[in-house]
């Protein structure tokens, strides 16, 4: 308390704990040290409108660092309605999205290049054709394909849309390649979404590590060029992954929604990187639903009303390959970017097989849940079904049949569903 | 060539079968079913012509079936779509789209390169059917 407080309604601006409890399974008689859930209020007064910047040091500043908490984690938060009215939302958001790309009813496909480092525009161009005329929707800049000594970014710009342009017009269909304008400084990023937009390209990427008041920036261009905006999530595992301290990426979904980016990566459940289901499902209707009730066991502590804030389309990339679609499909909805990047360009018939093989399994998919098929339980047989017709699906199933990544998660949910007496 | 648009243009031609099938599926999601036909189909073509009204009072899947043969027999060598309305909030666009009919022989785009500064181009595409007047292209 300093005299000068005396001069406010300081009692307003104080953060106001309301409920205490204690986390499940923690404390006397289990492995670990207590813990407790605090609720914790905060008035509408304290925020700027519209930034993510202002919110995030209020609320993430100083706290995360203070001598007495041994550790912390920002698990949710509830936005009210008149908060998040300030803010823009997704520059373009799912709907408008696939009536720009006139693409629905079913998954979009994707890829990253590969390798990430080293190729040539002029070679890098050659695996966004193959892909896009095999079949995928969009191919992918790594998070760290920038500017560098083997491909300068105007180079690679000029390749990759003569590759999407080759590839739409022996299609018919609308491509794309999230064009990654990550850069030193805004007027860099601007140069480059820039130069996009005059190529013709639908979409650019950004990268989570430029920061929030960046990619509040990009997402005003993106909302003033008619672009669609991929954000890449690099950085995030630094600071989402530990169960006990940091910020839950559920967290990072909402401010991202509320930024305005189209696209994130928000897990895959099945392949290689962290993604225990229940945490993925509570990700998931962060990004895409229009209201969340509060749902203990998948993480969301809150009911949050979206106020008609346009949704995210989710990313699913790392590890995953065509035999395990009706398991995508099950888990993560059709609202969503399936991303194949060894699956597709790993594959050994070559990168257009490998394309065709992702998007024949996707359909047949789609097709047989339509019409009724379990396909959680009968989509091995859906997959077996395309492939004698399909060698490019068939060469996919061989190769990858084996592939798991079954780890145990180390971000999971608190509460887990009780079993009811039958 | 081979159009891909559309949700199952990788598979084989849908049957009419599998085209009711999922006439049923989009009935059983509370969507209405649609027709649009077209001889332009550029991929930013977006308004195909409608082959009447989205059917949004009807309940029988065979009743769009019917006018998918009907539009077939008047139009055998345009394209055809059958799209799914979904007027729930948030939504409010198409759920699904999928072509079931084709011209016989499908011939593409031609893809027009014009240099512009430096080393860009600037890009343009042309379906080859539309070097003719609409009615006399496939």
């Amino acid at each position: 308390m300093v005299w000068t407080d005396r001069l406010t309604a300081c009692d307003k601006y104080r953060a106001k704990a309301y409920r205490v409890e204690p986390v499940p399974n923690t404390g006397p008689g289990t492995q670990t040290e207590a813990q407790y859930f605090a609720y914790i209020a905060y008035a509408l007064d304290l925020f700027e409108e519209g930034s993510i910047a202002n919110l995030t040091a209020s609320i993430i500043g100083n706290v995360f660092g203070f001598k007495p908490l041994k550790a912390l984690r920002l698990e949710d938060m509830r936005i009210p309605v008149a908060y998040l009215k300030t803010f823009q939302g997704p520059a373009t958001g799912i709907v408008v999205e696939r009536e720009r790309l006139d693409k629905f009813g079913r998954p979009l496909l994707g890829a990253t290049t590969k390798p990430k480092l080293g190729l040539s525009g002029r070679n890098y161009g050659r695996v966004v054709y193959e892909a896009l005329k095999g079949g995928l929707d969009f191919v992918k800049d790594d998070e760290n394909i920038n500017s560098q000594p083997f491909m300068h970014w105007r180079d690679r710009f000029l390749f990759v849309m003569e590759a999407v342009n080759r590839a739409a017009a022996e299609s018919g269909e609308v491509k794309g390649h999230y064009l990654n304008v990550t850069a030193a400084t805004m007027e860099d990023m601007y140069e480059r979404a820039e130069f996009a937009k005059s190529l013709g390209s639908n979409i650019i990427m950004i990268d989570l590590v430029i920061g929030y008041t960046a990619i509040q920036s990009m997402a005003k261009w993106a909302r003033r060029n008619d672009m669609i905006l991929h954000l890449h999530r690099a950085g995030h595992g630094t600071y989402t992954r530990q169960k006990s301290h940091g910020i839950s990426f559920r967290v990072i979904s909402k401010w991202m929604r509320m930024a305005g980016v189209d696209h994130i990566h928000a897990g895959t459940v099945v392949g290689k990187l962290e993604g225990d289901p229940s945490v993925i499902a509570g990700i998931y209707d962060t990004l895409r639903e229009m209201h969340t009730p509060r749902d203990l066991q998948h993480g969301l502590y809150f009911d949050q009303d979206w106020a008609s804030l346009r949704r995210v389309m989710p990313v699913a990339s790392g590890g995953i390959h065509a035999g395990q679609m009706h398991q995508l499909i099950h888990y993560l909805g059709e609202d969503v970017v399936l991303q194949f990047g060894g699956g597709t360009i790993g594959h050994p018939q070559g990168i257009q097989a490998g394309a065709t093989a992702n998007r024949v399994a996707l359909e047949a998919m789609i097709q047989a849940r339509n019409e009724g098929v379990d396909i959680w339980h009968e989509g091995p047989e859906v997959l077996a079904k395309a492939a004698r017709w399909c060698s490019p699906l068939r060469a996919a199933l061989d190769t990858w049949k084996d592939v798991t990544f079954d780890y145990t998660s180390t971000d999971t949910v608190d509460y887990v569903p009780t079993p009811t007496a039958a | 060539m081979r159009i891909t648009q559309g949700t199952f243009s990788f598979l084989p031609d849908l049957t009419d079968e599998q085209i009711r099938a999922q006439v049923e599926y989009i009935l059983q999601q509370g969507w209405a079913p649609s027709i649009e036909f077209t001889d332009d189909p550029h991929p930013r073509n977006t308004y195909w012509e409608l082959w009447g009204l989205p059917m949004f009072d009807l309940k029988d899947a065979a009743g769009v079936l019917m006018e998918v043969r009907a539009c077939r027999a008047q139009y055998p060598d345009h394209y055809i779509k059958v799209n799914a309305f979904d007027s729930t909030h948030g939504f409010e666009t198409l759920r699904l789209s999928f072509i079931v009919n084709r011209p016989a022989n499908e011939n593409g785009f031609r893809l027009i390169r014009q240099e512009i500064d430096g080393r860009a181009l600037r890009y343009t595409l042309q379906s080859y059917a539309s070097d003719r007047p609409s009615g006399s292209r496939y």
